[in-house]
């Protein structure tokens, strides 16, 4: 007698299940496969290997910051004061990595090892995430409100810090950092690849990131299950401060300049690259992988439109087009 | 502590701003018993077991496991103590799997601290095999029904190794084959040793499982009896405070014209080529099983879903039902089976709730005319004794009973002449029940047509002038109330007897 409630245990390989969920799952990698296909025909300079280091190290900023958005969206949260906090991040680190020589320096004649710049810069960024987290997990205060309030804040401080001019003239050591090349591949490059895996290993195979998952798809069964909210949302949010601290690091040293109008966006780009990468609004679902195509999507895009001469404000138009359509692509495989 | 105890709570008492959930009441489970809790929505029992696994602090009172007196902090301590929880409602994570699911919290780790899938997985298929139940365990849980969602919840709860599970309203989503797997699993549970508080608004499985039974009213605690040593109907007076002499108060109604009819109804893989059709004053009963059709069914003729074929015919005319809106201007109402999900507005007040389905009603020049509606809404609770403090009472903090009514009363302004319940009393107590039968009696009287989708073979026999019985898509039977009984539904249901 036939039970209508047995699941079929075994899965046929080749199934035409199977093919749509493939489909599904690596769609974003067909299109961008596509664009690049299109435009290294409409474009002959495209497909040249300094044109695409190009391409990789620009979003390299952006793909820093969207694995720690990646990470808040899963938990039904957001990141607003990405940009902001890498501004922040930028102009401490810079401050401290300025040439002794330069007399118009914040601290004029101060000497201080690689190091200690670096890490001023990712202690800021993880102290601002800490702060957000906190006043989320604590005083559950809405995520928007809180990074929207940390967004302006940091931004203000990072004005502050700087008299609202640039923080130039820094340490040939400190611009390595985003100018330099590390067995042929742009060091930018090499960071966020090595974080992307960690990030990657994280959400997938520790505790910590398991558990953000559920948090994100069930906060309640994540809380009978004797999940530790509190700290997951205060890990979370950490994490992406020092993200942001670290993406303005790499800025900063890449222009070798720490303005505190840098980022200035930057926290839209990478909340658009997480959801062309599939990460949903309704939580407990995203992949640090999706948000890399999707910030590699939105890259190429902004490239490839430059390379043709389209102007600026038609590539704003066709990038909002974009993740709108990304969005709808989105809604309907949830359905 | 008399060592025969596992459990024993003393005098706990917890308030909510709106209502004392539990009044100094008592708790004393024997070690390797089933012990059964029992009363009417709002008792307190889920509160009390809340109390238990950690989620939410007594006010007063004292909690002694296996001898010691403990707190309870967090859920982490209880579990951890060894007191896991099967919850009424069923809440897993959609988008992970089985395995991850069962293992949410305490994940197998291997090398370098990072979780062993291959283990999580193998563990969990050996733990479903151990309780014979069929399921994949790298499927994603938003792809089981809602059955399976249940049978994985009580598998995690087992998988604890506790020496007491709360199991509440284990059976309330699950079919009868189902039911005795649970049953047997708790069997050779207690010959292991471990305590099993019961809570179930069902009195024949009361009988079936339970050693002790305990009943709460209205927050406090009534008494403790052998299952033995008493009887449904003492059970239910000391539930309600009051003798309730007919649980099926099914009244005669006068039955009229054919005002439904639907011919060759096909959804595909869902209703195979269903016909029936509805009189006015009769109450229709829809039973099955669990994935029979019955709501697939339902939802074609609301509009709800799409229908492949056939047609629907009301008051002799053919309709065009697309969308909800559509059969509500036929004239159709419908009480979905998961109010918590599909029903109630959770953020909103009662008033809003139940007026919600027809504002046109109460407006004027475009606006809404408060005073009406406040009028309105009084009336209705008080026609329904719906027991809520006001109409600005949050819905979602009043018991399922009386949500249920008010979402009768919902639909009751939009004026039906047909009205489709479905599973109109799951997980509501005894006395609610029986108000709401004793409204469908009187909404019968008043010449409405009423179809109730029910999986309580006592509530279909009691309540319905005839039964249809789906099975697996298909219209397997058709008895009128002198014919129906629970052997000729079941058979129907089960597929095994012919047409």
């Amino acid at each position: 007698m036939k039970s209508s409630t047995t699941e079929i245990i075994e899965k046929k390989f080749f199934s035409k299940e199977n093919l749509n969920v493939f489909l599904k799952k690596y769609l974003i990698i067909f299109i961008l496969l596509a664009m690049i296909f299109l435009l290294s025909v409409l474009s002959p300079s495209f497909f040249q290997f300094r044109n695409l280091m190009n391409v990789v190290r620009q979003i390299s900023v952006i793909g820093l910051i969207g694995i720690g958005v990646t990470m808040a969206i899963i938990t039904n949260g957001i990141d607003l004061s990405s940009g902001s906090v890498l501004a922040l991040s930028a102009v401490i680190a810079a401050s401290f990595a300025q040439r002794s020589d330069w007399a118009a320096a914040k601290y004029p004649g101060l000497v201080v090892p690689l190091g200690v710049s670096i890490l001023s810069g990712l202690a800021v960024g993880l102290l601002c995430g800490f702060i957000v987290g906190f006043l989320i997990a604590n005083f559950k205060i809405p995520p928007f409100i809180a990074t929207l309030g940390m967004m302006t804040i940091a931004r203000g401080f990072a004005l502050l810090y700087s008299d609202g001019r640039p923080i130039s003239s820094l340490t040939d050591a400190y611009n390595t950092i985003g100018q330099g090349y590390f067995l042929g591949i742009p060091i930018p490059i090499i960071i966020l690849i090595t974080v992307a895996v960690l990030g990657h290993v994280m959400l997938n195979y520790t505790r910590f990131g398991r558990h953000i998952y559920a948090m994100g798809g069930n906060e309640q069964a994540a809380r009978v299950s004797g999940l530790n909210i509190f700290w997951i949302k205060i890990g979370i949010y950490s994490i992406a401060g020092l993200l942001s601290g670290l993406a303005g690091i790499v800025l900063s040293s890449r222009i070798s300049s720490g303005q505190p109008g840098l980022g200035t966006g930057y926290e839209l780009d990478a909340i658009a690259s997480a959801v062309i990468g599939g990460t949903s609004f309704s939580g407990g679902v995203g992949t640090i992988w999706g948000t890399m195509v999707g910030a590699l999507i939105i890259g190429v895009l902004n490239n490839g439109l430059d390379l043709l001469n389209v102007s600026a404000y038609w590539q704003q138009i066709v990038k909002g087009s974009i993740i709108v359509i990304a969005i709808i692509i989105d809604e309907r495989k949830n359905r | 502590m008399d060592p025969e105890y596992i459990l024993v709570m003393e005098n706990i008492s917890k308030a909510f701003p709106s209502v004392q959930a539990l009044d100094n009441v008592q708790l004393a489970v024997k070690k390797g018993t089933v012990h059964a809790l029992m009363g009417e929505n709002g008792a307190g029992k889920s509160t009390l077991m809340r109390v238990l696994i950690g989620l939410h602090p007594p006010d007063s009172g004292k909690i002694f496991f296996k001898g010691q007196e403990v707190a309870i902090p967090d859920t982490k301590t209880a579990l951890d103590m060894g007191i896991s929880m099967i919850h009424q409602e069923l809440s897993p994570v959609p988008d992970m799997t089985v395995a991850e699911n069962i293992y949410l919290g305490r994940e197998p780790l291997g090398k370098f601290g990072l979780i062993n899938k291959r283990k999580m997985i193998s563990d969990t298929r050996k733990l479903l095999k151990q309780l014979d139940i069929t399921l994949d365990a790298t499927k994603k849980m938003r792809e089981l029904s809602i059955a399976n969602t249940q049978m994985v919840e009580i598998a995690k709860a087992i998988s604890y190794d506790s020496s007491l599970i709360i199991m509440d309203e284990p059976t309330s989503a699950i079919t009868e084959r189902e039911v005795a797997s649970l049953f047997k699993m708790i069997h050779s549970l207690k010959e292991k040793g471990v305590s099993i508080i019961f809570i179930t608004h069902k009195l024949d499985e009361v009988f079936k499982i339970a050693d002790e039974i305990t009943v709460f009213r209205d927050g406090k605690y009534v008494g403790t009896v052998p299952a033995a040593d008493t009887s449904k109907n003492m059970l239910i007076s000391m539930m309600v405070g009051r003798e309730l002499t007919n649980i099926f108060p099914k009244e005669e109604a006068e039955i009229g014209d054919v005002i439904l009819e639907v011919r060759n109804l096909s959804r595909k893989g869902k209703v195979n080529n269903v016909s029936f059709v509805l009189r006015q004053g009769e109450i229709l009963g829809l039973a099955g099983l669990m994935g029979a059709g019955r709501t697939e069914i339902i939802e074609g003729i609301f509009g709800i879903e799409k229908i492949d074929s056939g047609e629907i015919i009301i008051n002799g005319c053919k309709a065009k039902i697309r969308k909800p809106e559509d059969a509500k201007r036929y004239g159709m109402a419908l009480l979905t089976e998961d109010r918590r999900r599909t029903g109630i507005l959770s953020v909103l007040p009662v008033r809003d709730n139940m007026v919600v389905a027809n504002l046109a009603r109460f407006r004027k020049w475009g606006f809404l005319q408060t005073h009406l509606i406040e009028e309105t809404c009084n009336q209705e609770k008080a026609k329904l004794d719906i027991k809520t403090p006001s109409m600005d009472q949050l819905i979602k903090l009043l018991s399922g009973g009386n949500q249920q009514k008010v979402l009768v009363s919902r639909w009751l302004l939009t004026s039906p002449s047909i009205l489709i319940l479905d599973e109109p009393t799951r997980g509501i107590d005894v006395g609610a029940k029986a108000e709401i039968h004793r409204l469908m009696s009187k909404l019968a009287q008043e010449g409405k047509a009423i179809i109730m989708i029910s999986s309580e073979l006592p509530e279909i026999l009691g309540m319905s002038d005839r039964v249809l019985v789906m099975h697996e898509g298909d219209l397997t039977g058709e008895f009128s109330r002198a014919e129906a009984s629970q052997e000729n539904i079941m058979l129907a249901a089960t597929g095994t007897a012919a047409v």
